[in-house]
């Protein structure tokens, strides 16, 4: 195995309950650094490739490896600490609106203990890399729907994590807005994250030039 | 299995049997420092302290609703508190009487008024002897007449059949059961004397009674504190399923069980604590309510009695009791549904 590898799949098969195969003999490396998008039909799944990184499923065969850790066995209190490392973007956000976007962007520093003030500066930071350091005291309720992903987004990397994963991050938006996104998981891809996108937005993986990995019914296209 | 420090120096132990604990963290334009983040002893302190503060506002702000489930706790406290308050006061007042219970002494019939006149001042004259009351067997007969209505067939009996009585009124400091058993068998001994009784059997009767209520109260209280328990686990459930979206977000980056339980568990314990506070307030209030009767009764006694609510101490411990009957109710409803809610 290569040690560069950030995201290893060996010969991984998912099959849920009721006996749909999700993946079947998926193998593929993603190395330190690198962006690359998925795609695919919906059902083919891209979801749950990305659960499968997150440690939300586990595999019924083959192996994953990320940041060359084996997640095979991985203890289950262990988790949170793990996925701490791990920024995810979900094509609904997943923000809280009783609370304003500070306070999202700032609940994954809360949960790790950073010092308060600490807090304030990376929140900032977070929010101004994605143009919304004017909006910190309102509700994302109050906020456009590419806002909104962009809240998401600052929130996802507010940890400096090491791996930037992305279900659908534009399947709500249109062409122009999701272009600024794909744009802004670029940039963190060139500070050294590595970046995996699923998307179905054919036209904007086209345009943006990065290793596309496509999956068909649960199987890997190379 | 091998705990590994991850590079903010927080907890964090990986399966270590690869090379790496977790992915590299390090490209991020620059590493946390020291300064930055807290220890693990000072995030896991600092993250109870905004717990307990965050889940009590988080009561107040929604005051009618969180009342109500308060009065419900107090009410269901209440009920058990104020019964021990009271056997507690009652209690007390027969431990007075078993030292203030008077002692009769029957002379033998062949003792004339004279002897037994002259026997009740020797005992008048005792320490332990507050006062006596002599009746001749003439009053006595006058008495027995009045009060029982079978005057008339005295009249057929050829000479009086009662005889002189010695009422003994200990004193003071023969304060106990024991005391007044002492002095009893003094007496008895005493020439003439044929029979000492001492009026206690109602006290004793009164005293096992008591022994009874006790255990009748210590189950109501059991039955209250489990019905505290339910009410606050069926709240705290309530909580949880509005909060759901809340939890699975945590849960996603990187909350931890105990993380996500901790605010519940601390609702679950203002819950208790605040209704106990408000228990107590009830009990206080029924006192006061009662108290000028009360006096009022005891002073047709000549009792100095004074009703008394609870110590500081006791409702301290109480609020705690209540407190903890709180945790226990959301560390149940926690168990049961919070374990369960996963990102999806």
């Amino acid at each position: 195995m290569n040690s560069d590898n950030m995201i290893h799949f060996d010969r991984v098969n998912k099959r849920y309950p009721g006996g749909f195969e999700a993946l079947a003999d998926v193998s593929f490396q993603l190395q330190r650094a690198e962006m690359a998008f998925l795609t695919g039909h919906s059902g083919a799944g891209k979801s749950t490739l990305l659960k499968l990184i997150m440690l939300m499923e586990r595999p019924n065969k083959g192996q994953i490896f990320v940041g060359g850790q084996n997640l095979e066995r991985f203890p289950r209190r262990q988790i949170p600490y793990f996925r701490r490392h791990i920024g995810v973007v979900f094509q609904n956000h997943q923000l809280l609106f009783d609370r304003t976007v500070f306070d999202n962007v700032a609940l994954p520093l809360e949960i790790a203990g950073v010092t308060p003030k600490e807090i304030g500066r990376r929140v900032r930071a977070s929010l101004d890399k994605v143009g919304l350091l004017k909006k910190e005291k309102v509700k994302p309720i109050t906020l456009s729907g590419g806002e909104q992903q962009r809240v998401g987004i600052a929130r996802a990397v507010v940890n400096k994590p090491s791996v930037l994963l992305a279900d659908e991050p534009t399947g709500n938006l249109d062409p122009e807005l999701s272009e600024e996104i794909m744009q802004l998981f670029q940039q963190f891809n060139q500070v050294g994250v590595t970046v995996l996108v699923a998307t179905h937005d054919l036209a904007l993986v086209k345009q943006m030039r990065h290793r596309v990995l496509r999956l068909d019914h649960g199987q890997l296209i190379v | 299995m091998a705990s590994v420090k991850d590079r903010n120096g927080r907890e964090a132990s990986y399966d270590n049997s690869q090379r790496r604990a977790a992915p590299n963290p390090d490209t991020g334009p620059k590493g946390a420092s020291a300064g930055l983040q807290y220890s693990g002893l000072e995030a896991y302190f600092g993250h109870h302290r905004q717990s307990a503060g965050s889940s009590l506002l988080r009561l107040l702000r929604s005051p009618f609703s969180s009342l109500l489930t308060w009065l419900v706790i107090a009410v269901a406290l209440a009920l058990p508190m104020g019964l021990t308050v009271m056997l507690d006061n009652v209690s007390g007042l027969t431990e007075n009487l078993e030292g203030s219970s008077k002692i009769t002494i029957y002379m033998k019939l062949t003792e004339d008024d004279q002897n037994a006149l002259q026997l009740s001042q020797q005992i008048a004259q005792r320490q332990d002897v507050d006062s006596v009351e002599f009746i001749s067997r003439h009053e006595a007969l006058e008495e027995f007449k009045e009060l029982s209505g079978w005057g008339d067939v005295l009249a057929y009996l050829d000479n009086n059949p009662l005889p002189s009585v010695i009422v003994v009124q200990p004193a003071e400091h023969v304060d106990s059961a024991g005391k007044v058993a002492g002095l009893t068998e003094k007496l008895e001994s005493l020439s003439g004397v044929d029979n000492v009784q001492v009026d206690l059997q109602w006290v004793q009767r009164l005293n096992a009674l008591f022994a009874v209520l006790k255990r009748v109260v210590i189950a109501l209280a059991a039955l209250f504190g489990v019905a505290v328990i339910l009410i606050i686990g069926n709240t705290i459930r309530l909580a949880i399923e509005n909060r759901r979206d809340e939890i699975i977000v945590v849960k996603l980056v990187g909350g931890t069980d105990p993380y996500v339980r901790r605010p519940f568990l601390y609702t679950g314990f203002w819950y208790g604590f605040i209704g106990a506070a408000l228990a107590w307030c009830l009990v206080n209030i029924s006192l006061l309510w009662i108290a000028n009767p009360v006096n009022q009764l005891a002073a047709l006694y000549y009792s100095r009695f004074n009703l008394h609510g609870l110590s500081f101490a006791d409702t301290f411990l109480l609020m705690l009791f209540g407190g903890f009957l709180g945790i226990a109710g959301a560390w149940i409803a926690v168990k049961r549904h919070l374990d369960d809610i996963e990102p999806q």
